[in-house]
């Protein structure tokens, strides 16, 4: 099948020629993937892999570095560096504090 | 490794949708076109993507296209080409 991200060819309408500055938790992405690399816990063709895997509506709809951190996710669970308990236990953790996202929202 | 292919050779990518991690792009899959260049040789992404060793190395093949056999509705010049780079796997033998 053709994946979704393999659009050479494709009409993708135009595109949006504008900078911004990096988020900090963009930065830390970046930073995670350079960490996991040095320490060949993870390749750069493991992420590509569970970028491209995403479905559709996922990877139209996700920002470059949320694509990222979903990849590394799902490689950081099914190669048992991190358990789905520990993510789930910190993902609350991070709904209690003061200024944490709320629930549900992605 | 010994490459299979020279520069200059034609060759034809390999068609179709294999499952998997694929890193040769759709629109460039059942096209024949000419070695430019070998790049070297690689540790197979298609294998690394799955967490494996991507050994045995494959040769990596810069591969030149005429736009006009790529895209059938190409209105540029005719001398205009596209260069992709190809793993081993993914080539044949022009016949």
């Amino acid at each position: 099948m053709r994946g979704v991200h393999d659009m050479g060819g494709l009409q993708a309408g135009p595109v949006e020629r504008v900078e911004h500055d990096y988020q900090l938790w963009e930065k830390r992405v970046d930073a995670l993937m350079v960490l996991l690399s040095r320490k060949r816990r993870f390749t750069v063709d493991e992420l590509r892999k569970g970028i491209e895997s995403l479905p559709g509506d996922a990877y139209d709809r996700l920002t470059y570095y949320e694509r990222w951190i979903s990849s590394i996710t799902s490689a950081l669970i099914h190669r048992g560096t991190i358990t789905i308990d520990e993510l789930r236990a910190k993902l609350a953790d991070i709904e209690r504090r003061p200024d944490g996202p709320k629930a549900g929202t992605p | 490794m010994t490459p299979r292919f020279t520069v200059g050779a034609q060759v034809n990518v390999r068609p179709g949708n294999p499952p998997g991690h694929i890193r040769t792009p759709f629109y460039i899959r059942g096209k024949c076109g000419t070695v430019e260049r070998i790049c070297g040789e690689f540790r197979n992404p298609e294998e690394l993507a799955y967490g494996r060793s991507g050994e045995p190395k494959q040769v990596l093949y810069r591969v030149r296209f005429n736009q006009k056999d790529v895209w059938p509705d190409y209105r540029g010049p005719a001398k205009d080409t596209i260069d992709v780079e190809l793993y081993e796997h993914w080539l044949e033998p022009a016949p």
